[in-house]
């Protein structure tokens, strides 16, 4: 079984971000860059499928700069067979993103294509969902269980208020919740063979897909600050304000 | 033109608050664009839920049969974008609940359209404003062509209410059921209030140490005050409570009257789903924990001397 894994590289979920001059983008001096928390959770789900289904092969996808190597590299350490990196200096909207990714699921053909549910970065939550509509395949958004048997799967789903559970039959798009797994570490011996591992490069204009953007980012702007309000001494003077100043409670 | 539909989602056979949010983000957005708001209702046997939005003062139109029982991204998908077509809809509107995410997206690539999710603002009819990066930053974003996919944050708008009536009619769509099948909803079952409508919320963080002291610490306290159960993602990454009761950007957001943060340190990414908190209170016993940087009222202690005295003092106060 062939096995589809997209990595985005966003800057750690810990750095605290600063706005550019013009106000449309954020200052990367100084940011340091990792996998997307959401998309290593997904390559971890790859990774034991793998280890379920023999004679599986896990293929990572990153979108973005020359440099997305680096966390393309990261994911083979772990024990990803191989990566493609389709190379743009732009933040592709999702639709372009599951465009771009559409045509290289009909490259590659794989069974299942597995993605973090969102990035971090953008927080938009939407390219695995459109990338199954592209291709028409089934999804199962928020998983937090994946049993593949027999050509089909069954995910649990992490919805409001419970555990959902779908059953279909693959190909199809499954998106990654937090819960699904704890991914491991790269192994030193898995990050000298990562080093060997095929890493093909392909611009994003060979693949000849529409990704202009629909949606412009007009500024952006820090959220508004909420005062700090005062410390309280004892549970009962917190009891007391909730209940007569603020009258909460 | 300018049509808006608002994809109406229920539970039980009623309408949530979060369905409330996304029926006046669509009419707010409508008055904008100078059209009219209709709202789409999809199951099986839902005439009555389709008359009761009528009375929101919307036009109706009801997707009514088997294969839309249970909520399934493809199908939905396709019916609900048969109606977008047949009635010159620009805008569709939905709230960013599980479903709202699992959806929105899809219709949009469906339709081609462009997306824009979570937003916390319309400034105009094309133009939205929406947090990212965790809610470090808000993004004015701009919409070209149409139609336009908008998923709305369960908090951004004043729910809507009753008054109006409008037209109640059936759609035929042309698919049925898709290639996905609903197996079951293992539903939580819990006799306080939902999260994301509740008017008091208490969370606890890594501070709670484990899940048994969840159910020893803070469920008495939540039960004291008529309270719903949140968690900080990191108590979810820990696996002390499961991922539904995660308050944050990356799990539900929430505006209640009252939250009470317990052993939480104030990750951005969690501030991004309380901050619009009527009043914030914070028990930390580390008092430079950033939470207290939004707390109305902070209490440094020991969140396990602290809570039960705290639960204590409110079960006086109910009884006086």
């Amino acid at each position: 079984m062939k096995i589809l894994v997209t990595v985005k590289r966003v800057p750690d979920p810990e750095t605290q971000l600063k706005i550019n001059a013009d106000g449309t983008g954020f200052v990367t001096d100084n940011v340091k860059w990792v996998v997307n928390p959401f998309d290593e959770i997904a390559i971890e789900e790859g990774l034991r499928l793998k280890e379920k289904h023999a004679g599986s092969e896990v293929v990572l996808v990153s979108i973005g700069p020359k440099a997305a190597q680096e966390q393309l590299r990261t994911g083979l350490a772990m024990g990803a067979d191989r990566a493609i990196l389709v190379l743009t200096d732009d933040n592709l909207e999702p639709l372009a993103v599951a465009r771009v990714l559409q045509k290289l699921v009909e490259q590659e053909k794989p069974e299942l294509v597995l993605m973090g549910k969102q990035a971090v970065d953008y927080d938009n939550n939407c390219a695995g969902q459109m990338l199954a509509e592209l291709l028409g395949w089934p999804q199962a958004t928020f998983a937090s269980k994946v049993e593949l048997a027999d050509g089909k799967a069954t995910v649990t789903r992490e919805v409001d208020g419970g555990l959902e559970t779908l059953s279909f039959a693959l190909p199809a798009v499954v998106t990654a919740d937090l819960r699904l797994n704890e991914p491991r570490y790269a192994s030193l011996p898995g990050i000298m063979k990562a080093r060997k591992k095929e890493l093909k490069e392909i611009p994003v204009a060979d693949l000849g897909v529409d990704i202009a953007p629909r949606v412009k980012i007009i500024k952006l702007e820090a959220p508004p600050k909420r005062a700090a309000g005062r410390k309280v001494g004892s549970v009962q003077e917190l009891v007391k304000v909730l209940h007569e100043e603020a009258k909460v409670i | 033109m300018g049509n808006v539909l608002v994809i109406a989602e229920h539970l039980h056979g009623k309408f949530p608050t979060t369905t409330l949010v996304g029926l006046a983000a669509g009419k707010t957005l409508a008055e904008k664009a100078g059209g009219k708001c209709l709202a789409v209702v999809l199951g099986s046997g839902i005439d009555n839920l389709a008359n009761a939005l009528a009375t929101y003062g919307v036009d109706v139109v009801a997707v009514d049969g088997a294969p839309f029982e249970h909520y399934v991204a493809d199908a939905y998908t396709a019916a609900i974008a048969d109606v977008v077509k047949e009635k010159g809809v620009e805008d569709v509107v939905a709230t960013a609940t599980a479903v709202g995410k699992d959806l929105m997206p899809r219709l949009a690539a469906r339709l081609g359209a462009g997306m824009v999710s979570d937003i916390s603002a319309i400034v105009d009819a094309t133009t939205f404003v929406r947090p990212m990066w965790a809610g470090n930053l808000f993004a004015t974003v701009k919409v070209e062509g149409t139609p336009r996919v908008i998923s709305v944050r369960g908090t951004a708008f004043p729910p809507a209410t009753p008054g109006g009536s409008g037209s109640v009619s059936k759609a035929s769509p042309s698919a049925g059921a898709g290639k996905t099948k609903f197996v079951e909803f293992a539903e939580t079952k819990s006799d306080r209030p939902v999260l994301t409508e509740a008017s008091i919320v208490c969370s606890g963080g890594r501070g709670l140490k484990n899940g048994e002291n969840f159910t020893t610490y803070l469920e008495p306290l939540c039960d004291a005050l008529g309270a719903a159960m949140g968690a900080s993602r990191a108590a979810v990454d820990a696996g002390f409570v499961p991922n539904d009761l995660q308050v944050g950007q990356t799990g539900k957001v929430v505006a209640p009257t009252l939250y009470i943060a317990v052993g939480i340190s104030g990750a951005i990414q969690h501030l991004a789903g309380m901050k619009d908190s009527k009043v914030i209170v914070a028990i930390n016993k580390d008092e430079e924990a950033p939470i207290f940087q939004v707390a109305d009222y902070g209490l440094v202690a020991d969140l396990f001397k602290a809570v039960p005295e705290l639960t204590e003092e409110v079960k006086k106060l109910k009884a006086s």
